[in-house]
């Protein structure tokens, strides 16, 4: 048969639904629309409902680079509001893991690749920034300005990158994760163990330049705190231009589905090393910073507990997403560095936590009354009863202080000595959580409110004592509450799972 | 260069040629000994029951599998063991059986990603926005929507920025195809376009086949188990039975070829009695 026998592609064979023949002319009727409508259902549903999804539709509409202006102007106001010297350490500590997260957003979030050794290229950037600015090699070391030494190492990680990646390029999923991961812990062991002469061993490199150069020097906690905001902001600028060109589409085709990017022209094995290579020169960035604000470089400091903090925040702004990486590792920091170390702003965001759950959760407006009263009637009759009983049983008082200690004197329970009696709470609580989790209807409403009661006395008395363990464990509860509530992050688009 | 065989008389050059092309995995001999060309310009067919190794052509010739021996000829040029996205880069663009779609990224994006070869900005000239490689991604742009404009109301604008996993499964097959186009292939391999449509999409699936070859001139090597299809399309049909060709020809001369009807439907049980 040859072409010729072809129906003609005219308009008259028309689909039982109303479908256009193909190549038709672009027609306009109302079933366009509707089909348009349609077509448009998903979108909508993004949006929450009420004034809160108007609000959402409203930012949707103000563009990206608006967006990152208001941001970069926000975040210089900030120490303008009289920040302390603590808030403002919190802020540089927070910037350099957003600037973490954001490089790592092109191996992870746009490439696809799980890789577990980026901390690494951070501790290469601030090590080889400490060889270059101390007095550690030759006779009266290497004081480079930081206008030359910041640009070589952050090359020389690129290449670092490149190294890596080329053994690394054919691995995917698990073994990349695997790999990755012990490349991570080999840097830490290197800095540990090897010429410990030049990197110090475990004392590491102290006695490091600041950043200088062009007759400035940066000394002061609020000067870095700029030069952070600066950088990072040029950084997701520079990086959201690469997303919306060809590399950065080709990023994302290769973490969709390689196979079908390779059929489709796009080199996979060098698109991934071209993601392996920038994510090295962002983390060597920020690794230059850290090394210049800290004057010294550990090797724990660039441990796995970093790693995780930056996939943390990664993970909870939506990896895919530069402005989500960036906001979730500041919102992360900001929580794990700031809050949670003091017992009453952890308490803050505690309590917090519990009424806005309640609050958006319990529904109709009877049951949330009902709840909120039984849980505030429980706690001061048990309150008084134990008073009753033994003095010495309410003798503890919260570890709250403020308006918020104040709230809770009379309502909450804590012994004199609450070591004992919490860590057994804490174990009730935790059963008591698995009950409430498997329960349904009435009986979940029921228990919720000795659960509450219990989560807030597990708290006062043993939680927010030690904040380092109880940070970690919130960390992984904001999480856990993010992944249920919305799984692509505070930033991320919808994504689904591809089957192949 | 190989002539072609069976040629029809509008076809001159092959723009494929396949020559004693064999492929085994381990013991299993997927394709054998298999000749078969396809001329500029020209839709030809692959049928066969399950199994019969048509896929297998489609990833030998784009290079997911290298042949255990014979040849590829593109336009001429061997490419048997080339990497697939360089034998896309020649002009050999495929569609996938299971849908292989980027789900996660929008209509448009999908489209504009089968551009990369054809365009050359590294990263730094793409963020320094140069003059060049602004034109460059305007161009590409345009292509991608006059590819998607190709397909009328069914990847209508307001599609273009939503998430290809938003599409219906026709859609899906369609971008498929669109996707392919943009790598301005002078080859188009369709794996079972019309799997899963209905009948009106499966019409319009033939339509758009002819069309192809009329307006973006490029040769078609189509799997396809809907004879309608098969039928309405093909200037010829290859045969293929557990990797060896069976049958080749007009659409009738095959389909009525004894050998595909025993590959398809099984032996008569009466001839089998006589020649047993």
């Amino acid at each position: 048969m040859s072409g010729e026998a072809l129906p003609p592609p005219t308009g008259g064979e028309v689909g039982p639904l109303g479908a256009a023949p193909l190549g038709a002319p672009q027609l306009s009727g109302p079933q366009v629309g509707a089909d348009e409508w349609v077509a448009r259902h998903g979108q909508r549903r993004e949006y929450l409902p009420s004034w809160l999804g108007q609000a959402q539709q409203a930012l949707d509409r103000v563009g990206w680079w608006p967006r990152l202006a208001i941001a970069a102007i926000a975040g210089a106001v900030l120490p303008m509001l009289g920040l302390g010297g603590f808030q403002l350490q919190v802020g540089i500590d927070a910037l350099v893991i957003a600037l973490l997260a954001v490089g790592l957003n092109i191996v992870v979030g746009s490439a696809g690749m799980l890789d577990l050794g980026y901390v690494a290229f951070f501790g290469f950037g601030a090590y080889a920034f400490a060889l270059l600015s101390s007095a550690k090699i030759g006779a009266h070391g290497i004081h480079l300005t930081s206008v030359l030494s910041v640009p070589i190492v952050m090359l020389g990680a690129g290449v670092l990158g490149l190294l890596v990646g080329l053994p690394s390029r054919r691995l995917v999923g698990d073994y990349l994760a695997i790999v990755t991961l012990f490349f991570g812990e080999a840097f830490v062991e290197f800095t540990n163990n090897v010429a410990p002469g030049v990197l110090g061993g475990p004392n590491g490199i102290v006695g490091i330049d600041t950043i200088h150069g062009l007759g400035y020097q940066l000394t002061t906690n609020k000067s870095y705190y700029y030069l952070l905001v600066v950088l990072l902001v040029a950084t997701m600028a520079v990086l959201r231009l690469l997303d919306t060109s060809r590399t950065g589409r080709a990023w994302r085709a290769v973490r969709e589905d390689p196979l079908a990017a390779a059929s489709m022209t796009i080199p996979v094995d060098r698109v991934k090393l071209m993601a392996f290579a920038f994510g090295a020169m962002v983390a060597a960035l920020a690794g230059t910073i850290f090394a210049a604000q800290q004057i010294s470089v550990f090797p724990t400091d660039f441990d796995t507990p970093i790693l995780i903090l930056v996939y943390a925040g990664l993970i909870l702004g939506g990896a895919g997403s530069i402005a989500g990486a960036a906001t979730g590792a500041l919102v992360v920091m900001v929580i794990y560095d700031g809050l949670l170390r003091s017992p009453t702003d952890s308490g803050y965001l505690f309590y917090g936590l519990i009424v806005l759950a309640v609050l958006a959760k319990l529904r109709p407006w009877r049951r949330l009354a009902l709840v909120v009263v039984a849980t505030v009637a429980l706690g001061f009759a048990a309150h008084a009863i134990a008073r009753a009983i033994s003095a010495s049983w309410v003798a503890g008082g919260p570890q709250s202080t403020g308006l918020l200690g104040q709230a809770l004197r009379n309502w909450v329970i804590v012994p004199a000595s609450p070591q004992t009696a919490g860590n057994i709470g804490f174990v009730v609580l935790i059963c008591m959580l698995i009950a409430l989790v498997q329960l349904k209807g009435r009986w979940r409403t029921l228990l919720l409110v000795p659960t509450i009661y219990l989560a807030s006395f597990v708290w006062e008395t043993v939680l927010s004592a030690n904040p380092s363990v109880t940070r970690q464990l919130m960390i992984g509860a904001i999480l856990i509450v993010m992944m249920n509530a919305r799984p692509q992050g505070l930033l991320g688009a919808r994504r689904v799972e591809v089957a192949t | 260069m190989t002539t072609a065989e069976a040629a029809g008389p509008d076809i001159a050059v092959p723009v494929l040629s396949l020559a004693q092309l064999s492929l085994s995995f381990g013991g299993l001999r997927a394709l054998s000994e298999l000749d078969l060309t396809v001329g500029d310009c020209e839709i030809v067919s692959l049928i066969g029951p399950n199994g019969a190794g048509k896929t297998t052509v489609f990833n030998v010739v784009t290079g997911v599998y290298e042949p255990s021996s014979g040849d590829v000829r593109f336009a001429g040029q061997s490419i048997a063991g080339h990497e697939p996205h360089k034998i896309a880069d020649l002009g050999i663009a495929r569609t996938f059986q299971s849908l292989r779609l980027f789900m996660n990224m929008s209509v448009i994006d999908n489209v504009m990603a089968a551009t990369y070869g054809g365009t050359r900005a590294t990263p730094v000239e793409s963020v320094l926005r140069l003059p060049w490689a602004r034109r460059e991604e305007r161009r590409a742009r345009e292509l991608a929507e006059e590819i998607l404009s190709f397909f009328g109301q069914r990847l209508a604008g307001y599609r273009w920025d939503q998430p290809a996993y938003s599409l219906s499964y026709a859609n899906r097959r369609r971008l498929e195809i669109a996707r392919a186009l943009a790598t301005k292939p002078r080859l188009l391999l369709l794996d079972e376009p019309a799997a899963g449509m209905n009948p009106a999409e499966t019409h319009e699936i033939t339509e758009l086949i002819g069309q192809l070859r009329e307006e973006r001139n490029v040769a078609i090597l189509v799997i396809e188990h809907d004879m309608h299809v098969v039928a309405g399309c093909s200037d010829r049909v290859i045969a293929l039975d557990h990797g060896v060709k069976i049958a080749e020809g007009d659409f009738d001369t095959v389909a009525n070829h004894p050998a595909v009807v025993e590959a398809y439907m099984g032996r008569d049980p009466e001839a089998l009695a006589e020649s047993g």
